[in-house]
């Protein structure tokens, strides 16, 4: 679906925000791209559907290199939520800006009510149709940015601090839609350092830092590595760094949910008292 | 003593018809460190802009009832006044940092009050330190990441050595190892001087086990006030959407196979010591 190919990208500044990245996403996967501010998160998510291309190294997109296709061809394929979504509403009402991009794209005016209609509906934004997005609330926005990428129906999903500035509330709606849109078999690639957010949605885990990918694996195993995590300035989550301090009494630390944490505990305790019993 | 009084608290920002803020009554003693908790727009921002001032003397709307801070009505106080006292801390810092050099931002307010400038300096060196950003103070503010910039953005305010700091979800746009650093800094200036903190802050995690009380809340209401261990650990927080920390949730799961914790821990040490005390107690 998206490969990188020894990607380097460099700014005109001079700044090498990418150094040598290859890396595989398959169809339907869930992806964490973690790591400290200025490890290269965002740069790596503006490659995926061209707004940046490779200063070395190649993009590929379904199978196409990026820097054979513009980034309206790109977009059709991979949709991208920035993290400052206020800036991209210019619209009165909130159904024009989703219906906005889909006329640009050439949709008949049928199936733009009714994919406008679907998107508004599956965010929860319907109530708001014919509000400003302006009133709307930081969580709102982020869904109304959401459902005008949903519907142009991309197959990979792209989010940059999705939960930036974000209550628990809207955390957790956001962590089902992302769940839910994966379940229906998007990609769906996440930049976070947000790592109790991460450890909830069990991810795959893409671990950046200084423009290099430094893991590459299931959230369970990165995000229980105390000493990977904080050599790129990551605090390990609440659950997985309190059973760490439990290690020597046998528990299992690979954990990073609240169930598993307690079954681990409770397990490791039950055996100790089994063992002293005998 | 009482540092903030608050009485039958009523305001609605001009041009919207619900009041952000309806009938709060809070009285908070001197060096406290208060946690306020509750979902976006359920009204603390607009709490803490009625404790500095900015209500009413910048914001427009209609407001009832009376705040009193450090003994000062804070609708009949200028802001500049109140600012000697108060402390504030925003959300985004770049919008309170304008100097050349950090250190400059940090005397700031101390020139605008005509402070000696012997005064001025020792109150910079001494600020820039208990933040830990000495080796900053020749840098600009604009070249600085955003955990550093909130730094600076807190020792300005420590300069002014306020007896009370309220701080508006200070790390809400910081990676976590910069929020930590924020927040054990502003744990230990509540402790080193006994300033009075009130904190809007999501992440519960960090802040838990440090504060002595924790207000929550909702729709423009205090719906929940107490001491943390109460709150967190009461079912009753559950449908308000508060977040609870991690260590709270595995305590409770655990006690219902077996009986470890008599209270809740608010902190992974705390975890592990009930752990190990059960051990030590029940297993060997």
């Amino acid at each position: 679906m998206i490969r990188f190919d020894n990607v380097t990208y460099v700014y005109p500044t001079g700044v090498k925000a990418l150094n040598g990245i290859s890396v595989e996403i398959g169809r339907g996967e869930l992806v964490a791209l973690m790591g400290e501010n200025g490890a290269g998160k965002t740069t790596f998510i503006k490659h995926l559907n061209g707004l940046l291309k490779p200063t070395t190294g190649s993009v590929y997109v379904n199978g196409k290199d990026t820097r054979t296709l513009s980034v309206a061809q790109l977009s059709r394929i991979v949709g991208i939520m920035f993290q400052n979504t206020d800036d991209m509403f210019f619209l009165p009402t909130v159904e024009e800006e989703v219906a906005f991009s889909l006329r640009n794209l050439g949709f008949s005016e049928e199936v733009v009510q009714r994919r406008v209609d679907w998107a508004l509906k599956f965010m929860e934004l319907e109530k708001y149709r014919k509000r400003s997005p302006f009133l709307l609330s930081g969580g709102e926005k982020k869904r109304l940015a959401l459902a005008i990428i949903l519907a142009w129906n991309p197959q990979v999903i792209a989010m940059d601090e999705p939960t930036v500035g974000q209550d628990n509330a809207q955390k957790e709606k956001l962590k089902e839609m992302i769940k839910q849109l994966n379940l229906q078999g998007r990609s769906v690639i996440i930049s976070t350092h947000d790592v109790e957010f991460v450890a909830e949605l069990r991810p795959r885990v893409i671990l950046m830092s200084r423009g290099r990918i430094v893991a590459d694996g299931r959230a369970e195993a990165i995000l229980t590595d105390g000493e990977l995590l904080s050599s790129c300035s990551i605090l390990m989550p609440q659950v997985a760094a309190t059973v760490s301090r439990l290690a020597d009494l046998g528990f299992n630390t690979k954990v990073i949910s609240v169930e598993d944490a307690i079954r681990s505990i409770v397990d490791g305790l039950r055996r100790l008292e089994h063992t002293r019993g005998a | 003593m009482e540092i903030v009084k608050v009485e039958g608290l009523t305001f609605t920002y001009s041009g919207s018809d619900i009041p952000a803020l309806s009938n709060i009554d809070l009285s908070i003693e001197d060096g406290e460190f208060v946690l306020l908790l509750g979902p976006s727009g359920c009204g603390k921002s607009t709490l803490c802009r009625c404790l500095n001032g900015l209500i009413p003397h910048f914001y427009a709307g209609k407001i009832d009832g009376r705040v009193i801070v450090a003994g000062m009505d804070v609708s009949k106080t200028p802001t500049y006044v109140l600012s000697q006292h108060v402390g504030m801390v925003f959300q985004n810092p770049e919008n309170q940092l304008f100097s050349l050099t950090v250190e400059n931002d940090v005397a700031f307010a101390l020139e605008n009050l005509g402070i000696p400038r012997d005064e001025i300096r020792r109150r910079v060196d001494f600020a820039l330190k208990a933040v830990g950003i000495e080796d900053l103070s020749k840098r600009s503010p604009f070249e600085l990441s955003g955990g550093q910039q909130q730094k600076v953005a807190i020792a300005s305010i420590l300069a002014l050595m306020p007896r009370l700091m309220v701080l508006d979800e200070p790390t809400s746009s910081l990676d976590p190892v910069s929020a930590k650093s924020i927040i054990d800094t502003i744990f230990k200036i509540k402790k080193e001087l006994g300033t009075t903190v009130i904190v809007a802050e999501h992440r519960v995690e960090l802040l838990a086990d440090k504060v002595d009380r924790v207000i929550v809340m909702q729709k423009g209401s205090i719906i929940m006030d107490g001491d943390p261990r109460e709150i967190f650990a009461s079912e009753e927080v559950m449908p308000y959407g508060v977040p609870v920390p991690k260590v709270v949730s595995m305590a409770k799961g655990v006690n219902k196979h077996l009986k470890v914790f008599n209270d809740v821990p608010l902190s992974p040490e705390e975890f592990e010591r009930g752990i190990r005390g059960f051990v030590h107690d029940k297993v060997r």
